[in-house]
């Protein structure tokens, strides 16, 4: 398989946000989730938790509440007063309606998905109609004295509980007026704290209203009485989120100090129908505040300051004890954030708010394996690109020459013309874009930087052809008639014939470049597209779907490769197919053409397209090193799969030349080192 | 039995029901008395008039009914004499009449005139009947009838007037107490039957009560007879009178103690009364409130909580009469009964300490606490399939199991010898039967009861066995350990120490007395699980050894001497070398106790307890034993801490904290006992340095925790090969 000398670079300082809101929509088995940068992201958790849509962050709008309503219309409000509603076709924000109360605290839709209620700063709940293509507002309700932190209805659509500060008030939804107040107590642990905050209220279908506070309590009231029922003392800090299963047999809260606790609803003694509230179950997969917290059928759901989005199924809802039931923690995007130029060896990463351009070192010793070569020349930072405005960066890609950047924001698309004069890099923006060149999913170059292929959130394709200093628009592929679902993954064919691109659902489209016209669709498959790539020389895309299954498509043959129907009538290894992150991308080896390089988070892979399959009895992966030669001669030919595992948590890896990889890793420590401190628990003593 | 005080019950009061009293001439003042007779579910009912009636009460109807002759009256309840199964009535002040259940007319059964006047005839399970006479004098039945025209001394003072007697068996001791009444002023008078020694009372009543009569119940509480009374403030009082009076002559005073306050409105008019249900529960009849109709309520003494009441409209003749778990009153015109259910609710279970299983590696436990099934409900297609099949496989061996095996075993437990009961029994455990547990259950009360009713049946092998089974718990056989206690049975309580999960702390605590009291004679020839104590004689070579390392291991990490000890503790302290010297000579450098007595204090150590419902019991152990179980228990420490794992040698032995638990209990429960017993001084001090230790080293831990962070972060930038390095990979 060869030897490599392998770029290890970890100084991408990359930090995701923290997770502010997650929701999840029955309908569609799929969870929305909020950062504290106002990013949004859709989880489609029937499709092995892949990441497949997500809306770019904005630096003013702080969502504080992310709800579904009518189906799977997705909304948000937040700080800056205002409701977004989300397209989740074009993957764009459909509208901004203010709603007057000052920032908005939280959000919540109807039972019945026909409204959603509001609650504001000043006190205010405001009540919305949801209209088939907009938002209206109804009217208010007896406005309180501060503000609504927390909103629920009752599952039969008649009140509304709301937490605001040391009290939670009930509503009658047709009068619009305030039929019980519950007041909080503020003592913990026999010390009284200055406020008790409401963060989050579940009303049930008996009255129940469950509310959890800052004091660390998850009480339950009667909400016809007004009376505290029972009070469950869980921590020393805040309580900070709760949510509720349908059935309303199970809810599960997250509090400041990183813990998850499941209640259920539990007869009182065996075959009694006398049923109660036990905490059953602690969970700590969160070092930090856990600020928001779901519960589906079979799961429960939790995100926070730790930027983790944590889904524990619960065992005994889980039919099958396979490998669907275990611990899912996600924290990289599962869309790529490097890009790099082969040809001067660049990297460039990118962030919410800025590009970082590196070139990378160089050595001229040579070793063994697991050696580290002694750096003759160190990695540079060649360049730092601050964006204009509030919007965070979608995406951004570097040509292979290295002398085009491009990145776009939702409403502005940049391009930039790069100098290299000895060691001094001058920078030049291209002016005067076009108008349809607005925002854009992904941006490719070329292979010899050429022509720059944009895919519009439109479902729109735009190909541009780059000249010195200036650039010509060729054609625009626009999506085939009655779509609008947006292309966010292409891929160009290193001859430069064929371009591939695909959308969250539908099959992948390759289009012809020399004749301009739709070349075929490749059938399309349950699962969502998580790489793309076209091989040189034989034209055959290998397409990585989120299940971990690869497919290789002969694009001139228009039908998948025999090598690919003789994997998929063998089957993966189920190692292979259990892996949790999806592959990020796809290359190829220049001199080698039957090798296909690829990595997700975890691993690094090399398939040798030669050797036979691996069928569940080999081993997948053996991380120790061969003993002697025979050992080594074996392993060389055992089988296609050639993996690596000492790159983690691998973010980009890609062939510079024959010889030489590159491999980004961002690890979580460094990670956590730049988070908030968590809140100091005693380690020894009581 | 005072070690079973204490333990969480929940009294309720079942469904009422009546007696057809269609025989009976109910008088204004009611019935004369409803007393037992030797079957179960029969009891005797004398009318104030001439007629006696024996029902059967889950019937509901009445079996026989006797009366005497026109001008004849009953003067005193029929009783029934439990050895011969006959039943007594007096009447006529004087004229004894002694029948059976086949005999129909009272004036052919026989008779015995006697020549004093009968207060009352008392007669209990496992004893001879005893008379008692207007003049306080006491007779055995038998006597009696050896020779009945006998002369019957005055015991009491002319003007005395008996309101009140009862009879008891203490320890099998017959003993006989009542109440007597001159101008007011009440007496009590105690009469050990055996010894014929006779202690009287004064009691010391309330001024405002002279002139009402009492209401009076008792019962016994170990050497003592607490005479509980209703006085006619509402309030309910208890008196205290020993049992065995050291003197004789002297006429002592007895203080009461309010017990209840306000149970009922106005005790002065009549139609109140009330009796104890068990140690915990007293029932009251009279109006709660003063314009309120009368109500029977059951009263919790422990909580001072009314745990159940019922309403009587029609109104009562105020008398109420207990007998095995039933109350019965005379409501309106007609008898009525109401079963009393007071069931042990061990709150261990729920909110007590778990019992350290040991033995999680042979079951397979499953790796989620599944709470869905816990609360029955039905998963999936695939356990509903399972459950199906299993009931229909119980069906099927229901149809094929023999119905007779458990209902003969159950006869031949009430009958039978021990040998063949064991046998029998060990027949019945080799087959598999559905509904085991149930039958088990059964089995043993069968058992049990057996055992009450006989003292000299106690089928060791047996309950041994069926504790085997696994499926006995202590709220199934609440007797099995009060009759093992009663027989001293070590090893039996040290089995169902094992064995049962649920025990309340009040027996916990009496086995531990009883392990702590127990000589090393009785000890010696019983065959005792050892288990758990591993073997001291070998350890004991090393002793010296072993309690050096673990003086250095305590001082790890703090001295002394740098503590700025307290000027005593630097006096006892002294040099570190002389504190391991005394440490040595301290009597815990060999065990304390016997390997037995070891053996049996594990079990106990191991048991589940809570700490509120133990500690109260832990006072009353002898300070003698309380300090040799703290040795013992220090030693255990000292053997614990000895090795890195702080584990102790052997299959179960007790864990750490475990002894930490118990250590801290016992100091708790008694630790102004402990501080007065000289010998403890040396273990006090010991445990205090210890404590002492313990917290300054974790405070230090405290301190350096920041340092230790800071350390980790240096080691991971060292690990860390920086930013950026360039790798060579082979991939094979």
């Amino acid at each position: 398989m060869g030897e490599f000398k392998v770029h290890r670079v970890r100084f991408f300082n990359y930090v995701p946000s923290g997770i502010r809101c997650v929701a999840y929509n029955n309908q569609s088995n799929r969870l929305a989730v909020s950062r504290t940068d106002g990013t949004v992201e859709i989880y489609n958790l029937s499709a092995n938790y892949f990441q497949e849509k997500f809306f770019p962050g904005h630096e003013s709008r702080a969502t504080e509440a992310l709800c579904w309503a009518e189906g799977q219309r997705l909304f948000s409000a937040g700080l800056n007063g205002e409701i977004l509603e989300y397209d989740l076709q074009a993957l764009n924000i459909k509208y901004a309606l203010d709603a007057f109360g000052g920032p908005i605290w939280s959000m919540t839709a109807s039972p019945s998905g026909s409204q959603l209620v509001v609650g504001c700063e000043d006190g205010s709940v405001k009540l919305f109609e949801v209209t088939p293509e907009k938002i209206q507002f109804s009217r208010n309700f007896d406005r309180q004295k501060s503000r609504i932190l927390s909103l629920s209805w009752h599952p039969a659509g008649t009140h509304i509980a709301a937490g605001s500060i040391d009290y939670i008030s009930v509503f009658d939804v047709k009068s619009g007026s305030i039929i019980r107040k519950m007041v909080l107590d503020r003592q913990h642990l026999g010390v009284t704290k200055s406020r008790c905050i409401v963060w989050g209220v579940a009303f049930l279908s008996d009255g129940t209203v469950i509310s959890v506070d800052s004091v660390g309590k998850v009480q339950l009231w009667d909400s016809a009485t007004g009376t505290l029922v029972k009070s469950h003392l869980i921590a020393n800090a805040d309580v900070q989120s709760i949510a509720v299963a349908d059935q309303e047999d199970s809810f599960v809260v997250g509090t400041a100090e990183g813990t998850v606790f499941h209640f259920q609803l539990v007869s009182v003694t065996s075959n009694s129908s006398e049923k109660q509230w036990v905490r059953t179950k602690p969970f700590q997969h969160h070092t930090h505040d856990v600020r928001t917290v779901a519960h589906s059928p079979t799961a429960l759901i939790s995100g926070g300051t730790d930027t983790h989005l944590v889904i524990r199924p619960l065992m005994e809802k889980v039919e099958v004890k396979n490998y669907d039931a275990a611990l899912r923690k996600i924290t990289f995007p599962h869309r790529r954030l490097i890009s790099c130029s082969k040809r001067r060896q660049l990297l460039l990463f990118q962030f919410a708010h800025h590009l970082e351009l590196w070139r990378l070192g160089s050595t001229l010793a040579t070793g063994k394996n697991g050696d580290t070569l002694p750096l003759s020349k160190n990695a540079d930072h060649l360049l730092h690109l601050k964006t204009k405005g509030p919007e965070n960066i979608i995406c951004s890609c570097v040509s292979q020459c290295g002398s085009w950047i491009a990145y776009s924001t939702a409403s502005r698309f940049f391009l930039y013309r790069l100098k290299y004069e000895h060691d001094n890099i001058s920078l030049q923006r291209v002016s005067k874009m076009p108008a349809f060149l607005r925002s854009a999913l992904h941006i490719l170059f070329s292979e010899d930087s050429t022509k720059l292929f944009v895919a519009s959130n439109q479902g729109s394709l735009h190909i541009i052809h780059l000249l010195e200093g200036s650039f010509k628009h060729l054609h625009t592929f626009q999506p085939p008639s009655g779509t609008v679902e947006a292309m966010c993954l292409l891929a160009v064919s290193p001859d430069g014939n064929w371009l591939a691109a695909s959308g969250t659902s539908a099959g992948v489209h390759v289009y012809d470049l020399n004749h301009l016209k739709l070349h075929c669709t490749v059938p399309a498959y349950n699962f969502p597209v998580t790489a793309l790539a076209i091989a040189p020389n034989t034209n055959n895309l290998v397409i990585a779907h989120s299940d971990q299954q690869v497919f290789e498509f002969s694009i001139p043959d228009k039908q998948y490769t025999e090598w690919s129907r003789n994997v998929q009538k063998q089957g993966f290894h189920q190692l292979w197919l259990q892996r949790d992150t999806p592959i990020t991308h796809i290359s190829f080896h220049p001199k080698r053409p039957m090798h296909i390089l690829l990595h997700d988070a975890y691993m690094f892979c090399i398939i040798d397209k030669s050797l036979p399959l691996p069928n569940d009895k080999t081993v997948l992966y053996n991380p120790l090193p061969p003993k002697n030669e025979s050992d080594v001669f074996l392993r060389r030919t055992a089988h296609a799969f050639k993996i690596s595992k000492i790159y983690k948590p691998l973010l980009f890896m890609d062939l510079l030349d024959e010889r030489t990889l590159v491999a980004v890793e961002r690890p979580l420590d460094d990670i956590i080192a730049q988070l908030p401190p968590p809140i100091k628990k005693k380690k020894f003593g009581t | 039995m005072p070690w079973a005080v204490g333990q969480p019950k929940m009294a309720a009061l079942e469904e009422e029901f009546t007696l057809s009293t269609g025989v009976l001439g109910a008088g204004p003042d009611g019935f004369l008395g409803v007393e037992q007779s030797d079957k179960a579910d029969q009891f005797l009912v004398t009318d104030s008039g001439r007629t006696v009636v024996l029902y059967k009460v889950s019937d509901q109807k009445p079996l026989g009914s006797w009366s005497v002759k026109q001008g004849q009256t009953i003067t005193c309840p029929a009783v029934c004499n439990f050895q011969t199964g006959e039943y007594i009535v007096v009447h006529d002040h004087k004229v004894l009449r002694i029948w059976n259940n086949e005999d129909v007319n009272l004036d052919k059964v026989f008779k015995a005139t006697l020549s004093a006047e009968v207060h009352r005839i008392h007669s209990v399970q496992k004893t001879e009947p005893l008379v008692l006479f207007r003049r306080g004098a006491v007779r055995g039945l038998e006597a009696l009838l050896a020779e009945p025209q006998q002369t019957i001394e005055a015991v009491i003072p002319d003007e005395e007037v008996i309101k009140w007697s009862e009879f008891f068996m203490v320890f099998k001791q017959p003993v006989l107490i009542f109440i007597t009444e001159k101008h007011g002023d009440y007496f009590a008078y105690v009469q050990l039957c055996k010894s014929h020694s006779l202690s009287k009372y004064t009691l010391l009543l309330g001024k405002e009560e002279k002139c009402v009569k009492p209401n009076f119940t008792a019962r016994v509480d170990g050497k003592f007879i607490s005479l509980v009374s209703l006085s006619s403030d509402g309030c309910i009082y208890e008196t205290l009178i020993p049992i065995y009076s050291s003197d004789t002559e002297k006429n002592h005073r007895l203080i009461r103690a309010l017990m209840l306050k306000a149970v009922v409105s106005d005790a002065a008019r009549n139609g109140t009364a009330l009796t104890i249900l068990d140690q915990d529960h007293v029932a009251v009849l009279g109006p709660p409130l003063p314009a309120s109709k009368e109500c029977l309520s059951v009263w919790n003494i422990k909580f001072q909580t009314l745990q159940t009441s019922k309403e009587l409209p029609q109104g009562t003749s105020g008398q109420l009469w207990y007998h095995g778990e039933i109350l019965f009153m005379l409501h309106g015109k007609c008898l009525t009964v109401i079963p009393y259910k007071c069931e042990v609710s061990s709150l261990a279970g729920a909110l007590g300490k778990l019992k350290h299983t040991q033995e999680s590696d042979t079951h397979s436990m499953p790796h989620f606490v599944d709470w869905e099934t816990c609360s029955g409900y039905d998963l999936g297609s695939y356990s509903a399939e399972q459950s199906r099949t299993l009931r229909r496989k119980k069906s099927e061996t229901n149809l094929q199991a023999e119905v007779p095996g458990s209902k003969q075993l159950l006869s031949i437990i009430k009958n039978d010898s021990e040998k063949h009961i064991e046998v029998e029994l060990r027949k019945f455990l080799a087959k598999s039967t559905p509904d085991f547990h149930t039958v088990i259950g059964d089995v043993v009360a069968g058992l049990l009861g057996r055992c009450k009713a006989e003292p000299s049946f106690y089928p060791r092998n047996c309950l041994t066995q069926l504790i085997q089974t696994h499926v006995l718990s202590y709220s199934l056989c609440p007797g099995l350990m009060e009759i093992a206690l009663e027989h001293t049975d070590v090893q039996m309580l040290q089995l169902c120490l094992q064995q049962f999960p649920d025990i309340p702390e009040s027996t916990t605590c009496a086995c531990l007395k009883l392990f702590l009291s127990i000589g090393d004679d009785c000890l010696q020839d019983i065959n005792i699980n050892m288990e758990s104590v591993f073997d001291y004689s070998d350890t004991i070579q090393d002793e010296k050894k072993e309690i050096k390392e673990q003086t250095e291991i305590v001082q790890n990490g703090f001295s002394p001497e740098d503590n700025s000890c307290s000027k005593d503790d630097q006096q006892l302290s002294k040099k570190p070398g002389d504190a391991a010297k005394e440490t040595i000579s301290f009597p815990v450098t060999s065990c304390p106790v016997a390997p037995k007595r070891a053996a049996l204090l594990n079990a106990v150590l191991h048991s589940a307890y809570s700490e509120a419902f133990l500690l109260p019991h832990l006072k009353d152990i002898p300070a003698k034993h309380i300090t040799l179980f703290l040795q013992y228990l220090y030693f255990l420490y000292l053997k614990c801490s000895g090795n890195a794992t702080m584990t102790l040698p052997g299959i179960s032995p007790p864990t750490l904290s475990q002894i930490m638990d118990w250590i801290c209990l016992l100091l708790d429960a008694n630790f102004t006992v402990v501080l007065m017993i000289p010998e403890a001084k040396r273990l006090l001090l010991n445990l205090y340095k210890f404590v002492k230790s313990q917290i300054s080293v974790y405070s230090e831990l405290n301190k350096i925790e920041v340092s230790f962070r800071e350390l980790q972060k240096l080691n991971q930038d060292k690990s860390g090969r920086g930013l950026y390095s360039i790798e060579v990979l082979e991939l094979f």
